[in-house]
């Protein structure tokens, strides 16, 4: 009778282990958003082909996962395995080394088809440290049947002044339309995401080489003037509340004459489901003022790998599955070119099927490939990125000095106090940190 | 003395205590009503009371999407189970505090008590770290031990003024007949102070189930409550008011109905000692 229970005791430890080796699980933390959520629905196909891979995702809101993922990744808590990062955080965590180099994508993930820009952006000494997932820039979103109806052709890149009269021209509130809608809501990844990219097209930047904080010139004057003119005067009521979702239900309700936003929008504001004025919206660039450098916003999520995972090469394999041309045939097949995620690869825009299902194709790619996270501004600048600055403290500075520019479009301030109070806080912040 | 209210005192008050309650009310009859809309109608102005599509499909997504039931579950778990080990610790607690007073018991409450104004942020890191070592981090075990910790000082407090109440007299007897500490308080304190102790229980599940800094912070899956579901279905960029609606309504549901059934113990036991 030992004998017996002993070896089926030794059978189920054997069995167990065998278990045990046949199974990695990778916990995913990730964003909720559509793309994101399509990938959840098709990981069957991933883990068909690997078997010895099981997936667990944590989709979080994106504040709480940038909280979370921060707080595991500087701990070495070893939560995740693979993590959703944007932009700004890859070159800050791979400078660190808290991030594992993508060195084993396969032979057949052809990373040269990946977009310049988005690739130089999560790179660092020509290594990939995260792949990206879908990438966008942000572009002007503009109803057609207003602008023929107000007799108003667009010829070439529009200017900031230009953008200004047509919105005094399309601005109806009797009417429920209003001339142009733009992002007020305070945070380095909401309104100041657009009011830097507006200071680069008026040849502002952030910091200059010395890393002193330029708020006081006179370009930034000239930017924050026209924001606060152009969406206090001709914007929606309530404005200041405003950020992405707010806009985009805004413009679905056909509430928008134009809309400056992320590059992703237009795809919602073309689908019939959701938008009201899906077969009436017209695209181009984002406007230029004393340049075009700059003037529309770079950004990606992408998939990483903490450092120090026991699991990398089952994350990579991943990664590679995730980020890779036959996902996005997979997403085709499944559910329609238009709802392949964009940004990431050239070959997608040369693809005469995802052309003809996105009508916002040639656009996104424009906008994508003259982002540049290098060279953003007009003068030399000592930071990566176009609508933030890759180092830690630009969280903190963004989100203080957006709220400083929300009060300025609110009236509470003006904007010389504005950027004043921009200027002296970031002042602080750089010096605590030890810039100069 | 009598204390006679007149007719139209009644009527005005009865109509504004319902204005209040219906305010109060409201949002969460907003978000069950935008949980049975699309998500264009969801976000349409102006917004449709009740002339619009109903559909069921927010909560198909829901539950296709997520396990409802393990999340439930592990809120379930998470706020009973930090409720038991609390009120052990908080029982004795109020009890040496109320029967046994020092110079520095009213110091010691008003410390306790303090320690909920500290922003928990300022201690997520430690308190990762420690979770991380000790091998805690996504466990039911580690999140009821953060759970009973952070609403103890409430129920130190809600019992203490309880026991206050009852008479020393009658312990003092229970001890004339030979009871041990053990007894006392297990057989004449307890039963004495069932209105109390009740709605301190419902207090802290209440409390423990609607925690979202530590419940996010401090787990990934396997012991994600509620509050993590719901987490899942704000986004950043698409629309997701209707989706969002129907999975808070599903997380509230539970507590929703339990404070229902168990209103009159709460509302008996907050005003408890309040009017003498």
């Amino acid at each position: 009778m030992k004998r017996v229970m002993g070896a089926a005791l030794c059978a189920l430890l054997a069995g167990g282990i065998a278990h045990a080796n046949a199974e990695t699980k990778l916990t995913i933390a990730t964003v909720n958003n559509g793309d994101m959520i399509r990938m959840q629905k098709l990981t069957d196909d991933f883990t068909s082909k690997n078997p010895d891979i099981s997936l667990e995702w944590v989709t979080l809101e994106e504040n709480t996962l940038r909280q979370r993922v921060t707080t595991d990744i500087a701990t070495k808590g070893g939560q995740y395995d693979v993590m959703t990062i944007g932009t700004y955080e890859v070159p800050i965590w791979a400078e660190k080394g808290w991030l594992a180099p993508l060195d084993k994508l396969g032979s057949d993930y052809d990373v040269d088809d990946i977009m310049p820009a988005i690739r130089s952006a999560v790179s660092k000494d020509d290594a990939l440290y995260a792949a990206p997932f879908y990438g966008e820039s942000s572009m002007m979103m503009y109803r057609k049947d207003l602008f023929d109806a107000a007799g108003i052709k667009i010829d070439g890149r529009l200017t900031w002044d230009q953008t200004l009269e047509i919105a005094k021209k399309l601005h109806k509130p009797d009417e429920g339309v209003y001339g142009i809608c733009l992002r007020g809501k305070a945070g380095w990844g909401e309104n100041m995401a657009l009011i830097t990219t507006m200071g680069n097209a008026y040849g502002a930047r952030l910091f200059d080489e010395k890393w002193n904080p330029t708020f006081d010139s006179a370009e930034w004057k000239a930017a924050l003037d026209m924001y606060t003119n152009i969406l206090g005067n001709y914007g929606p009521p309530g404005a200041t509340s405003n950020g992405f979702n707010e806009n985009l239900s805004l413009f679905n309700s056909g509430k928008c004459g134009m809309w400056i936003d992320a590059t992703v929008a237009a795809s919602f504001v073309t689908n019939p489901k959701e938008s009201k004025v899906a077969d009436k919206v017209g695209f181009t660039e984002a406007p230029c003022a004393a340049t075009c450098t700059g003037a529309n916003w770079l950004w990606a999520w992408n998939l990483g790998i903490p450092m120090g995972s026991q699991k990398v090469e089952a994350a990579q394999k991943f990664i590679a599955w995730a980020t890779s041309k036959n996902y996005l045939e997979l997403v085709a097949s499944k559910e329609g070119w238009a709802n392949v995620p964009p940004g990431t690869r050239m070959s997608l825009y040369q693809n005469p099927k995802y052309l003809e299902a996105a009508p916002f194709a040639d656009e996104t790619l424009l906008a994508i490939d003259s982002a540049d996270p290098i060279n953003s501004t007009m003068q030399p600048k000592p930071y990566v990125g176009v609508q933030f600055a890759a180092i830690p403290e630009f969280q903190g500075i963004g989100t203080t000095v957006g709220q400083q520019f929300s009060a300025a479009l609110a009236g509470q301030m003006t904007v010389d106090q504005a950027l004043a109070a921009a200027q002296s806080g970031t002042d602080r912040t750089m010096r605590k940190a030890g810039y100069y | 003395m009598e204390n006679k209210q007149s007719p139209l005192g009644y009527i005005s008050f009865s109509i504004f205590a319902w204005i209040v309650g219906l305010l109060i009310f409201f949002p969460i009859f907003w978000m069950v009503l935008t949980s049975f809309k699309t998500e264009l109608e969801a976000v349409s102005i102006p917004p449709s009371f009740i002339s619009f599509d109903w559909t069921l499909e927010n909560y198909a997504e829901v539950q296709e999407r997520s396990n409802y039931f393990k999340f439930a579950m592990n809120s379930i778990i998470l706020a009973v189970g930090s409720t038991l080990v609390g009120l052990v610790f908080a029982v004795t607690c109020a009890w040496a505090m109320a029967f046994n007073p020092t110079k520095r018991t009213k110091d010691a409450l008003l410390w306790m008590l303090s320690t909920k104004m500290m922003p928990p942020v300022g201690v997520l890191v430690p308190i990762y770290l420690v979770f991380r070592d000790w091998g805690l981090l996504d466990t039911r075990f580690g999140l009821i031990m953060v759970l009973f910790l952070i609403n103890l000082p409430i129920m130190v407090w809600m019992l203490y003024t309880y026991f206050k109440e009852i008479p020393t007299d009658i312990l003092e007897a229970a001890r004339m007949d030979g009871a041990t500490l053990p007894k006392e308080i297990i057989f004449v304190l307890l039963p004495m102070a069932v209105p109390g102790i009740a709605s301190t229980m419902l207090l802290n599940v209440i409390l423990a189930w609607n925690e979202a800094f530590w419940t996010l912070n401090l787990t990934t899956s396997d012991a994600a409550p509620l509050t993590a579901f719901i987490a899942s279905y704000s986004s950043p960029e698409g629309l997701f008011w209707a989706k969002l609606s129907a999975a808070s309504t599903l997380a509230v549901a539970p507590i929703l109905v339990i404070g229902w059934f168990s209103q009159k113990q709460l509302v008996r036991g907050l005003t408890f000692g309040a009017v003498k």
